[in-house]
């Protein structure tokens, strides 16, 4: 089966939907067929910026490879001149013609070893080289595309680019160029022999390079849409399998293995049957060269044979170019693992380039500004939503056009019903988006002219998702400050009451999050969490449900540390839990992405609207 | 920023340092190539045949312009040319007939192989899973068997076609003269001898830059999942530092890898080409004395010539034995982790074996049943003396759980709580057997869940977690997934309702829309709230909640209770929960305090009773002042 590998869906997507997997209601959305758009010959432009740097080195190679091929050419003319001449020689007591074939022998057994020794490195440094320079490119490339595009895109799917696509270009260096250098070296040496032995002949043989090149073609053509089926194949195979490992308590509780396994078995198959496919279509093409060949040279020698008879061709002349025939189409089956190598490294190549292609939605700017030096010693900033609209891509208005300032210095409590846009609105202060219209200012600098660094200078948000990177904890926290000292982290912790329970892991700060005993509650990761926002020390401070997992005294020992921490700071604080508020100097009731409440939490706890009411109910939750 | 090296190091560990033969480790392979074996056989028989087919089509030639040509008979050049053509044919279908008879077998090994891991990876405990990233397993479920199909579709076939083509050419030289046979032989020492170190070396270093493609692995994964984590404080340049680090440790490895390899091929290149010079020189001597005709030195020679060729391929084709090894390694390290179960089928009868101290609570944990527990094989959900330490800690370290005694009547509601860390978590997940328990006993029913498959476990208990993880499907599919597989568009209608989660008829494509991985594109509120329905959905005898309200909002979240309640009233279930609004939900209380269930009572009765409990509850007992100087005292240090 073959799935739609380019941008236009193949004419038989619609015979295979039985084997066809993904949603059906995204059939032609390009993520969901781990299809991106790749610009007309991104995937060439590709390759060749990846070797260019490189190219004295790649021509260096090709030098070694070639003198190596001749080094090893050698031996038979040596073998000859030896019984030819050196024979005789010997006979007549002149031992020098023997001589300088050992020597001869020993220089081309060693050049050959040792040209092939230094090839190896030689090709090892290029093709190591290409691919950290690829595999960095790919990893950049996604860190530095937006949130939304990974929502999207899925971590299985990028683990696919770049370990399984990375490998088959691999592959192609590692193998296909020598092959493709000794291919063509071969066929030049080989044709030019032919010809200057007998033109007639030559030209005959010369001639098979047209079925040859028609079946090269036809390999080409076919091979690219299975190697493309492939690599989405083994790309699908690889999400579902990421996504199972890393939710394998509900995997287990809700007994999805077997339904699991099943799914897994499909795209498992469907890759198998790919995979299949391909080696199928590469031994199709081996037949067929092999048969081309093979015929060529029974009809060549047909042809000379009967040349001879009728005295028009010397028989050496014959049986030199019947050897040298043979030998011709030796390379037709290396060309075929080098287009073998080729297809494959440019399906994988295709989806990295596109991959490569998307821009981020939330680029960083061209000409980055500098925020303007802080107002007074206080580290807070004004924060401006000037005239803000905000859609996500799948429809459906969020914010309406929006205005908000926010003072330097000030917290301010932003409270609502789930979906309300609460968490929008600090997503595009976060500038984890850009907004559809308007702007978001900070100290009157757009968030979209600051520079990554500046703009986290400025902005950090703790969201309630409290993932821990593999790692001590101590690093995880750094991740607020890379350059923080180990006390530095620790005065964080403290301050924010993480301090006891990691002295109390089996290797305190240095415990790894991952080894044996290390492992973290979801409290106690929000508090890591904490911590690494403390440390990272922001002008802007944004707190998305950030204490939903902690308990009441570990809710409280935070809010202590943030009526601290937040002071002179701006702060933006999200939370279900109205006791959050009682830190906020100001408070913000949102419904439907506007504002409908704006005012301190004692006039709206006294006033009627539905800050007192939800106020009322919190209260009543206390009980 | 954070790197994986550890979890690769500590793959090494476990891993028991037997024999590590390469042979032996790939016969490991067998089981999985035995149903193809019959045509992997085949296919290396047909490559022997069309090797020797390439082989007489020379003779064929040599025969032409040595007979017919030279003779000028016509007859004979066509018979030739025809000879010709029908070996140049049946070598080029040798040549596909291989491949095709290997293509599909080989794919099917892979697929079936990754399969077998998928499965075995389900099975294997959480505690399995905890300690090792996922990239590391991707890695072995893909790169690491992509390398075993080449394995057993080139080196393993060539391994054997060429030691038959060497042993044939050998003997032939050997017959044509032994003095020339033996100094042709003469580096085969040499080159065994380096074959035997290279291996050795070249099997440590390809092991090195697997594990490390399995931490680059790690590396881009986490860099995914953490990306709001990297986007929020502006790390992705030094999350890119530590990838270029991590490739750059890769490189140098590949870098050493190829070093080995141009060594182990250079000997192999010289050696024998030196071998063959020997036997030129030596021979032109004998046949100058001759000792030797010049054409048996010639078809020497060409002999030789001819097989140099499989002697330069072992070179590469070790080497990726090698890798493949290594990839079996690899692999079977974690096949050879004990699934949860011993095989599924035989439960009940298997079922006592993970608990051994299951008989053996001496009579002095009884006592501290709760609430009036004596008598034992009572209804609902019972903890009998349970402890538990995580299977990976050292067995001297003072266990998490310990003499739990907690007995939640049928029907009933119990609230569980306890403050950050204190293992509430750990106790909900040895419920549904996520985790064993060191000891003691849980019940449902008076059944020990030790006695039931976990299939039949996890039907009766449902689960909604602390991170509510959705997967890859529809919202319907991952709601639904709660319940028997009839469950249908009421069920699921009834579960949305009761975890006020009506959002999702408001979806693009309503309860058809596609969450993502994780479910990244709804809000941790929505996401829980699917968790809820979930786990509610089947209607399930035992529920066990991890604090399933935490990311909702007030209004949300009350009106969720009061749907709760409802299904609660005919449950038995177990609620961790940080929120007096949540524990109001429950019957009753438990108190979770220093691995034991210090106090059980209703809300009121421990809000009254209990000081930790007040303060957990309230966050403003008297035992605060106290922590909070030992706080400032630290900051102030």
């Amino acid at each position: 089966m073959t799935a739609p590998t380019t941008t236009a869906p193949a004419p038989d997507d619609n015979d295979n939907n039985a084997d066809s997997h993904g949603p059906q209601p995204h059939k032609g959305d390009p993520f969901d067929r781990d299809a991106l758009p790749t610009p007309p010959g991104a995937t060439l432009t590709l390759l060749r910026s990846l070797l260019a740097p490189m190219k004295a080195r790649v021509v260096m190679t090709s030098v070694l490879l070639l003198l190596q091929q001749a080094a090893v050419q050698a031996g038979p003319l040596l073998v000859a001149y030896a019984i030819d001449s050196a024979v005789p020689a010997f006979r007549d007591g002149r031992h020098g013609p023997l001589v300088a074939v050992a020597v001869g022998y020993l220089l081309c057994a060693v050049a050959a070893g040792g040209l092939q020794y230094a090839f190896i490195r030689a090709s090892a440094r290029v093709n190591q080289d290409v691919l950290l320079d690829l595999r960095g490119r790919i990893f950049r490339h996604a860190q530095a595309l937006s949130i939304d595009f990974h929502e999207r895109y899925t971590s299985g799917r990028l683990i696919s680019r770049s370990t399984t696509d990375v490998e088959s270009l691999r592959e192609l260096l590692n193998e296909g160029l020598q092959e493709l250098v000794g291919v063509i070296l071969a066929c030049a040496y080989i044709s030019a022999m032919l010809l200057w032995l007998d033109l007639g002949l030559g030209a005959a043989a010369l001639a098979s390079f047209v079925p040859l090149y028609g079946l090269v073609r036809s390999y080409r053509r076919r091979a690219a849409s299975v190697y493309a089926a492939r690599s989405t194949a083994i790309a699908a195979v690889i999400v579902k399998f990421a996504e199972t490992m890393n939710g394998i308590r509900p995997v287990r509780a809700f007994r999805r293995e077997a339904v699991n396994d099943a799914e897994f078995g499909r795209l498992n198959r469907h890759h198998e049957r790919t995979n299949g496919d391909a080696i199928l279509e590469m031994a199709r093409y081996v037949v067929c060269s092999r048969v081309v060949a093979n015929v060529t040279v029974a009809a060549i020698v047909l042809w000379g044979a009967y040349r001879v008879a009728s005295q028009s061709l010397a028989l050496g002349v014959l049986a030199a170019a019947v050897l040298y025939l043979r030998r011709l189409y030796d390379p037709i089956d290396r060309l075929g693992m080098f287009l073998n190598s080729y297809q494959s490294a440019a399906a994988s190549l295709e989806k990295i380039a596109g991959l490569l292609a998307q821009t981020p939605s939330v680029p960083e700017p061209a000409e980055p500004r500098e925020l303007p030096p802080p107002a007074s010693e206080l580290p807070g900033r004004e924060v401006v939503f000037e005239g803000v609209t905000f859609a996500y891509r799948t429809g459906g208005e969020v914010l309406p056009r929006f205005d908000l300032t926010l003072p330097a210095g000030s917290t301010v409590a932003v409270v609502g019903s789930t979906g309300a846009g609460k968490s929008t609105l600090a997503k595009l202060l976060a500038r984890f988006y850009d907004p559809t219209a308007g702007r978001v200012l900070l100290d009157g600098v757009d968030l979209r002219d600051l520079a990554v660094p500046e703009l986290r200078r400025g902005v950090v948000m703790v969201t309630q998702e409290s993932f821990l990177f593999s790692g001590t904890v101590a690093e995880n926290i750094a991740i607020g400050r890379p350059d923080a000292t180990r006390e530095e982290i620790e005065r964080a912790a403290k301050a924010i009451g993480a301090h006891d329970f990691i002295t109390a892991l089996p290797e305190g700060y240095d415990t790894d999050v991952r080894k044996r005993g290390g492992r973290i509650s979801a409290g106690q990761r929000q508090l890591v969490a904490f911590a690494r926002a403390l440390l990272a020390d922001p002008a802007v401070l944004i707190l998305d449900e950030a204490t939903s997992s902690l308990d009441i005294p570990g809710e409280r020992s935070v809010q202590r540390a943030m009526s601290t921490v937040l002071r002179g700071r701006t702060a933006v604080v999200i939370a279900h839990r109205l006791s959050t508020v009682e830190i906020a100097d100001r408070v913000l009731v949102m419904e439907q992405g506007r504002v409908v409440e704006d005012g301190t939490p004692a006039e709206l706890i006294t006033g009627t609207g539905r800050f007192a009411d939800l106020h009322q109910a919190w209260r009543d939750s206390l009980a | 920023m954070p790197t994986t090296r550890a979890t690769a190091e500590e793959a090494d560990q476990e891993t028991e340092i037997k024999d590590r033969s390469a042979v032996r480790t790939l016969l490991r392979l067998w089981p999985y190539v035995r149903p193809v074996r019959a045509r992997l056989f085949t296919a290396a028989f047909v490559a022997i045949i069309a090797s020797c087919v390439g082989l007489v089509i020379p003779l064929v030639l040599k025969w032409m312009v040595d007979g017919p040509v030279a003779d000028r008979d016509l007859a004979g050049v066509w018979l030739g040319a025809l000879y010709l053509l029908l070996l140049g044919l049946t070598e080029a279908l040798l040549f596909g007939l291989r491949r095709w008879l290997i293509a599909r077998p080989l794919a099917g090994v892979e697929a079936s192989m990754r399969a077998d891991l998928y499965r075995h990876l389900q099975r294997l405990p959480v505690a399995f899973h905890d300690r090792w990233a996922s990239g590391q397993l991707l890695s072995r479920g893909t790169t690491d068997l992509m390398l075993l199909r080449m394995f057993l579709a080139f080196p393993l076939t060539f391994l054997l076609v060429n030691a038959v083509t060497i042993l044939v050419g050998v003997i032939i030289m050997l017959g044509q003269d032994w003095t020339l046979g033996l100094i042709i032989l003469g580096p085969a020492v040499p080159v065994v001898v380096t074959c035997v170190v290279f291996e050795k070396k070249y099997a440590a270093v390809a092991r090195l830059a697997q594990d490390q493609v399995g931490d680059l692995t790690t590396v881009v994964e986490e860099s995914v999942l953490g990306i709001r984590i990297i986007k929020g404080f502006g790390r992705h340049r030094s999350q890119a530092r530590a990838f270029r680090e991590l490739s750059r440790t890769l490189r140098g490895t590949e870098l050493r890898k190829a070093r080995l390899l141009s060594t182990i091929w250079g000997v192999i290149v010289t050696l024998p080409e030196l071998a063959i010079g020997a036997a030129l020189i030596v021979g032109v001597v004998q046949v100058a004395d001759g000792e030797l005709s010049a054409g048996t030195l010639v078809a020497f020679l060409s002999t030789a010539l001819a097989l140099r060729w499989p002697v330069d391929s072992i070179g590469f084709l070790l080497a990726m034995s090698q890798e493949a090894a290594t990839a079996t390694e690899r692999y079977f390290e974690v096949m050879d982790a004990k699934p949860e179960t011993a095989p599924a089928a035989g439960s009940r009868a298997a079922g006592a074996a993970p608990v051994p101290q299951r008989a053996a609570p001496p009579s002095e944990q009884r006592p501290h049943a709760a609430a009036g527990s004596s008598t034992e094989q009572l209804g609902g959900l019972q903890f009998l003396g349970v402890r538990f330490r995580y299977p990976d800690a050292p067995a001297d370290t003072t266990p998490i759980l310990d003499h739990i005694d907690l007995h939640i009547r049928p029907g009933e509601s119990m609230a569980l709580v306890g403050a950050t860390g204190s293992g509430k978590t750990t106790l909900t997940a040895l419920v549904p057997r996520l985790h064993e328990l060191t000891s003691g006993r849980i019940t449902l029913d008076g059944e020990d869940i030790t006695e039931m498959s976990r299939e039949e476990l996890r039907a009766k208990v449902s689960v909604a977690f602390e991170e509510p993880t959705l997967f890859s499907a529809t919202v319907g599919e991952n709601v639904l997934m709660g319940a028997r597989p009839d469950a249908d568009t009421p069920d699921l209608d009834r579960a949305l309702a009761i975890a006020q989660a009506d959002f999702a008829h408001a979806l693009p494509q309503g309860t058809a829309t596609q969450v993502g991985e994780q479910g990244l594109s709804l809000s941790g509120g929505q996401r829980q709230r699917l968790a809820l329905a979930r786990a509610v959905v089947g209607r399930p005898r035992f529920l066990v909640l991890d604090d399933p309200l935490s990311a909702l909002d007030v209004h949300t979240e009350a009106a969720v209770e009061a749907a709760l309640r409802r299904v609660l009233a005919e449950t038995t279930a177990l609620i961790v929960a940080h929120r007096p609004s949540t524990v109001l939900l429950a019957d009753r209380v438990a108190l979770l305090s220093g691995g034991r269930i210090a106090a059980v009572g209703t809300h009121h009765e421990l809000l009254r009773t209990n000081a930790e409990y007040a303060h957990l509850m309230s966050g403003t007992e008297e035992s605060e002042p106290t922590k909070e100087s030992e706080q400032a005292e630290e900051v102030a240090r």
